[in-house]
């Protein structure tokens, strides 16, 4: 591994979700260094999902902070967060059914589009330029998922494993250099899950993008990741190195089952 | 057999993502379209062109434009014929209050003043969707039949808000018989077709697709729900805006408000559901389908009728016809939601297989 993690480029302080009477987040902080990947893991409904809406700015919460490259976000909203290099996947994919894979992760790329509409209207030439340089762009996430058998297969006639991979392929077309992976294995058989680790680890090491990932596969987790943050019932019961999360009787009680 | 494409190989992206990549269908909208240009104004007579051809592309234009908003983005939207009738009154004033205004330049100006108005009644789309939202542009449609029949200004104080144009004219080109009338909206609806593809196969089509399919998704890749709604509010209302003012200018050359009802606004989006949502073709589809079938259906009907022993009247006919566009409108939505221009997609595949479809 050439990959040197870096100081923290993402710190969220005492972030606080509720809807309603619901507390979905309670007074959570952890931070995220730059190159590594983290993971966050925690039993069903514990907050993590939330947690990732939190960070691009899907839900507002009503305490805390997040500062991303020292620069402080009370209101993050998604489009800053797009802005500022932070992609996602989600966990129930939300791809864009009526679309090819090649238009899905043309997509991602619209945030460097500087041409407008009437250019594109009269497909003139800098619209025309930029539409063939982004292809080729599109073209390289392409053969790095290994799909360029389905680039004009619309997404919803697609198995669920290839549905998952174009949904990582949108978000690597933004070339973030923080992406959110929202359980990226769920449903998936071991090759498909082999596949995905591939993809993950291979994004974190050459271009050294920093992964905030939730898995339920413990296995996956302990496995890649460079440390681990638990959640339970919206609060942050451990963090640190998959061993140290491992050992700790908070995280084995509430996460494996007291009996344990 | 013939509709195939085995051996056309393509080397470059450019070549991938030319306007039709395949060769066949290259050819065979340029020659429809050389066709268009010349043959039919050598074949067909003026009633044909009257009542049939010039209906049709002007609707067809009006189509393409309810469809980039409906199809494309997603908003449903019950104001189109809204946005003709502010097209064509505004196309007038421009026409009639300036002199030397040339007809392009005031039937575009009336598209942008179209264009503008649909931005104002598409704004309550960044908050309501679907039924609410047809809602809310039904109240587009209200407001224009009530201020072109109110307020004098608008249509230059004629009584009822019924106005007329004459003597047009483009360069010394007058458009006065049908065949110029024909020619101009053809080319008319060439270019602003050419356009619309182009629009929906670049950046502005996906956002606007994006924001159709998933909204929140689409905000997170960096997609401003904002300017992609009401990009295609203004292009769809340009659309449509342009089309109203063909309509009055070339069509009627001298109209009235209600012919822009709301009747015309939902025989619009009948147009774009039969016809195929999402879909360029599949706008003159349903704009030809709506057309012709009310013709085919005078023709046929009494005939029909006469021949098991039944007097169909006229009132029968349109009767009919009500009843077997609801009847298609429900089959389509159910059958094939994606209309006249799916099936003709799905027939494209089968026959690139055909005859060996294993």
């Amino acid at each position: 591994m050439t990959r040197q993690i870096g100081e923290a480029i993402l710190d969220l302080k005492n972030v606080s979700l509720s809807f309603g009477g619901v507390k979905a987040l309670t007074d959570i902080s952890f931070d995220i260094r730059e190159h590594e990947i983290r993971a966050i893991i925690g039993p069903n409904g514990a907050g993590k999902s939330s947690m990732l809406n939190v960070i691009n700015g899907v839900y507002r919460p009503q305490q805390g902070e997040i500062v991303l490259r020292g620069e402080r976000f009370s209101r993050m909203n998604p489009y800053k967060a797009a802005k500022a290099g932070i992609s996602r996947t989600f966990q129930n994919i939300a791809l864009f059914k009526g679309m090819s894979v090649l238009d899905n992760i043309m997509t991602g790329r619209s945030l460097k589009i500087g041409s407008n509409l009437l250019q594109q209207a009269f497909w003139w030439g800098p619209a025309r330029r930029e539409e063939l340089a982004h292809r080729a762009k599109v073209e390289e996430v392409i053969d790095f998922l290994e799909i360029q058998h389905i680039r004009k297969t619309p997404v919803g006639r697609l198995p669920y494993g290839l549905q998952k991979r174009v949904d990582l392929g949108r978000a690597l077309a933004m070339e973030p250099s923080i992406l959110l992976l929202d359980e990226p294995m769920a449903g998936m058989n071991v090759e498909e899950k082999q596949d995905m680790c591939r993809f993950i680890l291979d994004v974190n090491d050459q271009f050294g993008t920093t992964i905030v990932l939730i898995e339920h596969d413990m296995a996956v987790v302990m496995d890649i990741s460079d440390r681990v943050v638990v959640l339970d019932y919206g609060k942050k019961i451990g963090d640190g190195a998959p061993e140290e999360v491992r050992a700790n009787p908070d995280v084995i009680s509430a996460y494996l089952g007291a009996g344990h | 057999m013939l509709y195939r494409e085995n051996g056309q190989f393509k080397t470059s992206y450019a070549d991938d993502q030319q306007l039709f990549p395949i060769a066949q269908d290259r050819w065979s909208i340029l020659a429809l379209t050389v066709f268009a240009f010349i043959g039919i104004p050598l074949l067909v007579d003026e009633y044909l062109l009257r009542a049939i051809l010039i209906p049709f592309l002007i609707l067809s234009l009006a189509a393409l434009g309810v469809n980039i908003l409906v199809g494309y983005c997603g908003q449903i939207t019950l104001g189109a014929g809204a946005f003709m009738a502010v097209g064509a009154y505004a196309a007038y004033n421009f026409h009639s209050r300036l002199p030397g205004m040339p007809l392009v330049l005031s039937m575009l100006l009336g598209g942008v003043t179209a264009a503008l108005v649909g931005i104002f009644f598409g704004i309550p789309s960044l908050r309501v969707r679907g039924l609410y939202l047809a809602v809310a542009t039904l109240a587009a449609q209200f407001f224009t039949d009530w201020v072109f029949l109110r307020v004098p200004w608008f249509t230059d104080h004629a009584a009822s808000g019924s106005v007329s144009v004459s003597n047009l004219q483009i360069l010394g080109w007058q458009i006065a018989e049908p065949v110029d009338k024909y020619l101009f909206c053809l080319f008319w609806l060439t270019v602003f077709a050419l356009l619309a593809k182009n629009m929906t196969r670049s950046a502005i089509g996906r956002q606007w697709m994006a924001i159709r399919d998933m909204d929140v998704a689409a905000e997170v890749i960096g997609i401003r729900p904002l300017f992609a709604k009401l990009s295609a509010f203004a292009v769809s209302s340009f659309y449509v805006g342009t089309a109203g003012a063909l309509w009055g200018f070339i069509h009627l050359s001298s109209w009235e408000p209600a012919a822009f009802s709301v009747d015309r606004s939902f025989q619009l989006l009948f147009m774009v559901i039969i016809g195929g949502l999402g879909s360029i073709m599949g706008s003159f589809f349903g704009a030809a389908f709506i057309v012709i079938l009310p013709i085919v259906l005078n023709q046929f009907l009494p005939a029909l009728g006469r021949l098991v022993g039944l007097n169909i009247s006229t009132a029968g006919v349109s009767h009919a016809e009500l009843i077997i566009f609801g009847s298609l409108i429900i089959f389509f939505l159910i059958k094939e939601p994606h209309g006249i221009a799916r099936l003709w997609s799905t027939g494209k595949e089968k026959l690139r297989l055909w005859p060996f479809p294993h």
